[in-house]
């Protein structure tokens, strides 16, 4: 979680890239990244979520360390001297960029595809005609009418296992499974989420950065290739169901809701939603 | 009731039973606590209390089934109050629970297919086992390297694991030699007697200990240079003054007896045939650094060792040697034994931290370090369990007495792991400073075609060097300097019989199957390095453009993944391109 709106009495400065940057103790380098106006590449990472730094996308040099550090997770210490356009900072990124597009299909990921392109990742170096490469190819899971899991795009960045667990619905429907490129995120045994704790809050796809968890109403729509973004509005409110003051954007499209979200930077939220907020709009069109 | 949520699914009594008595061992009531008002907030702390004992409740449940099923991981959750999605999460983490039900009568026969077992004939076993009407798994290594190819076999039923080959009577290649330290109890006191191990200086150095009080066996330890010997050689004073340092939380110490790198058999020795002296090494770290809990975390594939381990440290509590103000200390310590299930990554000390707190064994970020947040946590001195057994001659002898063997930087002796094309494979003690051609002479000299090819030094996360560093000795210094490693002491011999390429390919394979999947460069990297590995197999060679390609895989590897498993998973297979061992086409 981000300190937004706390006053911290001390501040540390470290160099980024030759210039002095002061941040609050106890910020990370990737804020203080963002502090300098330095566009870091995050995958894993979220304002609303604990960093689990496993992507190691936002990697950064640190004189003294060995190996690179994960800017979202290490602590800004004062006198630190950071790195990130370093060779060996943009080998590592396009690597991890380039693995990610090697396995998973990312054609849904638009940050990822934006980073792809700016770190010169050419993820179909690894395969020849004669030898294919492993990726993940699962169907898509389609189970109900509120959202589908398409596990051929999950880069596994745990960000839905947080958001359904300690970060925000403490509901631990899913959690990964299996061990290397075979782990999954995955219920028990795979049962079906109607089977599972999942309580149909939705914030795992708030969370998911690459359309591997998807709202159903938005699915169908890319299905019937009827999904246009840049067609859509977005209106801020506030949820009607109750009196905590959850606020909703929601986005419409031939004014029709095509999906809920929330501001992840919102005082009552942090971004997630319940049940209600999240899918209960059918009434608004008289359904 | 608790507030988790379970399907429908419920365990069978024999299930329950086995989960009932795996519990009730470890002091555990596994009566489900009636939850009467919401007494917890998150749920992390809500689950801490009970979860640690999910390993040991899934092993029972395997043992007892031959899998984990869905109703009996939805009553370990409802026990342990662990979501179930959860313990499914960790069940389907490890290669020796499975999370389907068998399709096999009976036990489970492991066959080790790593590169000691390659070139002894894995295939050849598994055929006989076949041929006697059992289920033969293949897996990675067994650490029984010296009497490859090694079989492992995972009871069922109820029935306990066990390795054949412990049936044979243990012969030491060095018993009898007057300079063993380490070693040289090793064939001479019965490992089941604490009488046995008192009769030869057991607890001699506890006592001393005691007399000399923390500051000063932390000091000896410090003055001796004493570093580990589980592959990172890092400082143990250094370590054990951290955890010193820390007040006012409980503090562990772990012996990481995991021992998982192919080519790595001799802490499973030296727990199998000196027990106490692990036990009583673990009881002065625990007096050094004020921690009071002590905890072996040992591989599952050790039923001997484990079983030997439990009675010693049953032993030494009745005789007053652990609990309480410990053999007179003044200071209470204790040892639990947890044992993992088959997954290599749990040897790196932050996963093992995981996995014996009953989550998957993936890596944590360091910083921060275990001597401030280990196990649970909190403050926790993780040794190797050689480490641990030089530490009893530093207290009974001294720094200097210590120092008079090895060199400079690289004091007193090192345990190594002779396997592969060697006359007399097994367990040695050398000081340091032995030259690499001076320890395979000690042990029969290069076998098969006598001519040697190829030695991996420190396992499949060290590297290969060729018959030209005869003359490397063996030191940190020295190998360090060389390129290599001493790693965890695996010296693997390769005679000019050996198709390189198929050992180094099975080394890729490896890292690819024991990749935790955490971190993208480790779980896509050691998959796209098997990948091309096998294309050059196919073909013949490796063309320019995949031999960078190779360089650029492990750069990334090296620089961004989380854990060593990561950082080392390309050395070996750069040391045999570079050696020329792989990768060039045929001449003939």
């Amino acid at each position: 979680m981000t300190a937004a709106g706390t006053i911290t009495e001390t501040a540390v400065t470290l160099t980024i890239d030759g210039r002095p940057v002061e941040v609050a103790e106890g910020s990370t380098i990737h804020a203080a990244c963002v502090e300098a106006g330095i566009d870091t590449p995050t995958l894993c990472w979220a304002e609303n979520l604990t960093p689990v730094n496993v992507c190691r996308v936002c990697v950064v040099e640190l004189e003294g360390s060995r190996a690179l550090v994960p800017s979202c997770s290490r602590p800004a210490d004062d006198g630190m001297v950071v790195q990130t356009d370093t060779a060996r900072v943009r080998h590592s990124r396009r690597m991890v960029l380039e693995f990610l597009g090697s396995g998973v299909d990312l054609s849904q990921a638009e940050d990822l595809q934006r980073w792809m392109e700016a770190y010169g990742a050419d993820p179909d170096r690894y395969a020849d005609e004669d030898h294919p490469v492993e990726r993940v190819e699962e169907p898509v899971k389609v189970q109900d009418e509120l959202y589908i899991r398409d596990y051929s795009k999950c880069v596994l960045c745990y960000k839905c296992v947080e958001a359904c667990g300690d970060d925000a619905q403490h509901t631990f429907a899913i959690a990964v499974a299996g061990r290397g490129f075979d782990a999954r995120i995955s219920t028990e045994f795979d049962v079906t989420l109607p089977d599972s704790a999942c309580v149909y809050c939705g914030n795992c796809v708030g969370v998911c950065p690459t359309g591997a968890l998807q709202f159903k109403s938005e699915y169908d729509l890319r299905q019937a290739d009827e999904w246009r973004p840049e067609d859509q509005s977005v209106t801020r409110t506030v949820c009607s169901y109750c009196g905590v003051g959850c606020n909703l954007e929601l986005h419409v499209q031939d004014e029709r809701i095509v999906k809920v979200t929330s501001p992840a930077d919102h005082s009552v939220t942090s971004g997630h939603l319940c049940i209600k907020g999240r899918f209960g709009w059918q009434y608004v069109h008289g359904e | 009731m608790t507030d988790i949520y379970l399907g429908a699914d419920r365990a069978t009594e024999l299930e329950e039973a086995a989960v009932d008595a795996a519990l009730r061992t470890r002091g555990v009531d596994p009566v489900v606590q009636p939850e009467t008002e919401r007494l917890y907030t998150s749920g992390r702390s809500r689950r801490r209390e009970r979860r640690h004992f999910l390993l040991p409740a899934l092993h029972a449940l395997q043992n007892a089934v031959g899998w984990i099923s869905p109703g009996g991981v939805n009553y370990v959750a409802e026990v342990l109050d662990v979501p179930p999605a959860e313990a499914f999460g960790v069940a389907s983490f490890y290669d020796l629970f499975r999370t389907e039900p068998p399709d096999h009568e009976g036990d489970t026969f492991h066959v080790c297919v790593d590169a000691a077992c390659q070139i002894a004939g894995y295939d050849d076993l598994a055929a006989s086992v076949r041929a006697s009407g059992a289920h033969v798994h293949f897996g990675p290594c067994l650490g029984q390297c010296e009497r490859a190819p090694a079989l492992f076999v995972q009871g069922c039923g109820g029935r306990p694991d066990y390795v054949p080959a412990d049936a044979e009577p243990f012969v030491l290649p060095q018993a009898g030699n007057p300079d063993l330290r380490l070693l040289r109890r090793i064939g001479v006191a019965d490992p089941e007697s604490l009488e046995a191990y008192l009769a030869h200086g057991g607890y001699q150095a506890l006592r001393r200990a005691g007399q000399m009080g923390a500051e000063a066996v932390m000091e000896a330890v410090a003055d001796s240079g004493l570093s580990g010997r589980g592959g990172a050689a890092f400082p143990t004073g250094v370590k054990w003054r951290a955890v010193a340092a820390e007040t006012g939380r409980p503090k562990h110490v772990v012996s990481n007896c995991d021992e998982s790198e192919p080519g790595t058999f001799k802490d499973r020795i030296v727990m199998e045939q000196d027990p106490f002296a692990v036990i009583e090494a673990m009881t002065i770290a625990g007096l050094a650094t004020g921690a009071a809990n002590g905890w072996i975390y040992i591989r599952g594939e050790y039923p001997l060792a484990t079983a030997r381990l439990q009675g010693a440290i049953d032993a030494a509590r009745a005789a007053g040697f652990l609990g309480e103000d410990a053999a007179g200390t003044g200071h209470d310590f204790d040892i639990a034994i947890w044992r993992g299930a088959g997954a290599y990554i749990c040897g790196e000390e932050t996963a093992l931290f995981n996995s014996l707190e009953g989550f998957r064994g993936e890596p944590r970020n360091k910083p921060p370090f275990p001597t401030t947040h280990g196990l649970f946590g909190e403050p926790t001195a993780i040794n190797n369990p050689e480490t641990l057994l030089n530490v009893l001659d530093i207290v009974t002898d001294g720094a200097d007495a210590y120092r008079s063997r090895g060199t400079e930087r690289s004091p007193g002796t090192k345990l190594l792991c002779l396997s592969g094309k060697v006359g007399r494979p097994g367990l040695y003690e050398v000081p340091f400073g032995t030259t690499l051609g001076d320890l395979l002479e000690l042990a029969g000299g290069v076998a098969g075609t006598g001519e040697l090819q190829a030695v991996l030094m420190g396992g499949a996360a060290g590297s290969f060097v060729g018959p030209d560093s005869l003359d490397l000795r063996l030191t940190l210094e020295d190998t360090r300097t060389a390129g290599t490693t001493l790693g965890s002491g695996v010296v693997m011999a390769f005679d000019t019989s050996v198709d390189m390429t198929d050992v180094v390919v099975r080394i890729a394979e490896f890292f690819r199957d024991e990749s935790c999947g955490q971190c993208v460069p480790c779980r896509v990297g050691a998959v796209r390095q098997h990948e091309t590995l096998v294309q050059m197999q196919k073909r013949g060679a490796l063309s320019p453009v995949r031999r960078e390609l190779i360089d650029e895989m492990a750069e990334v590897m090296v620089d961004a993944s989380i854990c060593g498993l990561g950082h080392t998973a390309a050395s070996a297979v750069r040391s045999a391109l570079s050696l020329g061992l792989i990768g060039e086409a045929p001449s003939s």
